[in-house]
């Protein structure tokens, strides 16, 4: 669906850093077409950090891969699509300069620091490689761009730990090496896909903390890609939601902690083990995302939701907008009193 | 020489199997280097047509005489010339050609992977012998430059194999899609991050490929259309001493040793070298937390 009539969520200012907007990204599988990113519309503002947020399967790393192009066949890009980044569409440049933009204006930052390093090579090799694949200087120079950078991401006596093989560091070493790959050429975005996913808590928190640090001190604007909405409490200053492949909600953080509009985002936040809620079992949002092959009528939500009514299961909702830089893809919008009728989801009677 | 490397060549040289297969094989290209200085005459010179040929093994000919008078050893030394460099020469050619049919094959994938495979099971269906002497019969005298052409174009199918297998499990790890989002090309990740990843497997397909060869090669010239005078091979030389095994059985014998026990030590070192170029040995090969499973975790 076009999004021409998009509220607006940012409270936008100037010209948005990066702007998305319909981005569909399909998959011709030979169980049908999975449209896992399915009209997703948003801007990330220069310096801003936004967390993309939402269950596995909801469509936010494939939205993350199309946004540097990286979708591989069966996977396409839908025509129509737009991403507007530095004043051009990404969608329409060629490889080439699309190659310029990966890892110097957009770059990336990989879940796994066990996989995202090349076995063979040393930690200061791959950073300076980085360098090297944007033709800036020459070998030493690279090299020493690469040490500087491991001093900035925080790793003590980086010179000697350039010279490391990945498996030689911790998990939290190596995903400080991944995000100085990252930053290493200084781009205007990073987008981190789950980038504290596979560490231990302790390390959870210094990740993030370094990368809120770098964002301020290097001006980065950040993408965050994240199922840990404990995560984006932390980091991030406007979160966007997704579910079924669309933005659900949108809303500075604090709004979205305080206010959620959207049944999915008060489940996910129900979900959250809190400080002071003893021995109690944590609640569950009843059900599973759906196979992007066959989305549900409606509001993709409507099975699991706990308020749905006839409207979810026929009119797919729009973005209403419930506030100032805040908007959410629910009926509850336009009739808010059906909020008091709470019930058991569709997807708990189907299946007992 | 980076340290990964030095590593991997200290891993090697601890274990005694690849020690001794290796000094062996080092000792024969030396030798075969330089026969010159090693052999103690010509491999062509006739002695002594009249009183010095079908000479048993003695102190002045270790190995020999044959039916022309000339000494086995030197010939069996300047043979070694022939069977190494044929094999080694059309070994380093197929496995050329069969990596870099692999590595497209692999990386592109798809309908390309698909064409390119059926054309492998096809030219694998033709059996290698009958088209090496079918060609070689019509093709006569083949020069060593036409037999090390021959041998190399028909020994690929299975490297290829090999390469597109590996290329296929190492396509997809995140750091290569990693690479790719810092702005890589693809010919810079096959030539960065591809193919030093999968070079262990590619070493131990061309060692066993070199036994291989020289098994293959003796046969064509035990065949006689092989390498052939001047240029004797070890088949070559066992071919002479084939038609009388009984009277002049030194002929025959040590050429044949020579090819068993060169061919052993390819095979004994390549089995070594599977071991220790494991890319789950490799340090980091795999991730080291990563010991439930040898399939590289697929994430996304």
């Amino acid at each position: 669906m076009a999004e021409s009539s998009r509220p607006a969520a940012t409270a936008a200012s100037s010209a948005p850093l990066l702007s998305v907007r319909d981005l569909r990204t399909y998959f011709y599988t030979e169980n049908g077409v999975a449209k896992s990113v399915n009209g997703v519309s948003f801007d990330v503002g220069a310096g801003e950090t936004v967390g993309l947020v939402g269950e596995s399967g909801c469509g936010k790393s494939v939205t993350a891969l199309s946004l540097l192009r990286l979708i591989r066949p069966p996977g396409r890009i839908e025509a129509g699509s737009k991403i507007l980044f530095d004043g051009r569409d990404l969608i329409t440049i060629d490889e080439s300069a699309m190659r310029a933009v990966r890892g110097a204006r957009i770059a990336m930052v990989f879940q796994e620091p066990m996989t995202a390093l090349n076995p063979v090579f040393t930690v200061g090799d791959q950073i300076a490689e980085v360098v090297r694949v944007h033709g800036d200087g020459g070998r030493r120079d690279a090299w020493d761009r690469a040490v500087k950078m491991l001093e900035t991401v925080g790793i003590a006596s980086p010179a000697q730990r350039a010279n490391d093989y990945p498996h030689q560091l911790s998990g939290g070493m190596r995903q400080r090496v991944v995000i100085a790959m990252a930053l290493v050429m200084n781009p205007a975005l990073v987008i981190a896909d789950e980038p504290t996913t596979a560490l231990d808590v302790t390390i959870q928190a210094q990740i993030l903390e370094l990368l809120r640090d770098l964002q301020q001190r290097l001006g980065t604007s950040i993408l965050l890609i994240t199922h840990d909405l404990g995560v984006v409490a932390e980091t991030v200053s406007r979160v966007i939601v997704m579910y079924g492949g669309e933005v659900v909600e949108e809303a500075s953080v604090n709004e979205l902690f305080s206010a959620a509009h959207h049944p999915y985002t008060e489940g996910l936040l129900n979900a959250m083990p809190r400080v002071g809620h003893e021995r109690e079992r944590l609640a569950t949002i009843p059900g599973t995302v759906p196979p992007p092959t066959s989305w549900p009528s409606g509001c993709r939500f409507h099975d699991r939701c706990p308020y749905a009514w006839e409207r979810c299961v026929s009119e797919h909702p729009p973005l209403y907008q419930i506030g100032a830089g805040h908007i959410s893809r629910c009926h509850l919008a336009a009739e808010p009193e059906r909020r008091l009728k709470a019930h058991e989801p569709f997807a708990t009677k189907a299946s007992p | 020489m980076t340290a990964s490397t030095r590593a991997a060549l200290s891993r090697i040289w601890s274990i005694r199997a690849t020690r001794w297969s290796g000094a062996i094989i080092v000792g024969l290209f030396l030798v075969a280097i330089f026969a010159k200085y090693v052999a103690p005459y010509s491999p062509s010179a006739q002695l002594d047509i009249v009183h010095l040929k079908n000479l048993a093994p003695s102190h002045a000919h270790p190995f020999g005489t044959d039916a022309y008078s000339r000494d086995v050893l030197s010939r069996v030394i300047f043979g070694a010339r022939i069977s190494l460099s044929v094999a080694a020469l059309s070994v380093l050619l197929a496995t050329t050609i069969g990596s870099a049919y692999g590595v497209v094959a692999g990386y592109v994938g798809g309908r390309v992977d698909a064409t390119m495979m059926h054309i492998l099971d096809a030219l694998l269906s033709i059996p290698r012998v009958l088209l090496l002497l079918a060609v070689l019969a019509l093709w006569q005298p083949v020069g060593l430059a036409g037999l090390i052409l021959l041998l190399g174009v028909t020994g690929w199918y299975g490297t290829s194999r090999l390469v597109r297998a590996e290329v296929r499990s190492a396509r997809d790890r995140e750091y290569m899609v990693a690479a790719r989002a810092l702005g890589a090309s693809h010919w810079r990740i096959v030539r960065r991050h591809l193919l030093p990843n999968i070079a262990g497997p590619i070493i131990v397909a061309a060692t066993l490929g070199v036994a291989n060869v020289i098994v293959l090669e003796a046969g064509l010239s035990f065949l006689g259309v092989g390498a052939r005078e001047p240029n004797a091979s070890w088949g070559t030389i066992f071919l002479s001493g084939s038609s009388a095994p009984t009277d002049t059985w030194w002929v025959a014998l040590f050429p044949g040793l020579a090819i068993v026990v060169t061919v052993l030590a390819f095979n004994v070192l390549g089995d070594a070298l599977r071991d220790v170029l494991d890319p789950r040995q490799l340090p980091g090969g795999i991730p080291a937390s990563d010991t439930t499973t040898h399939t590289q975790p697929r994430t996304g």
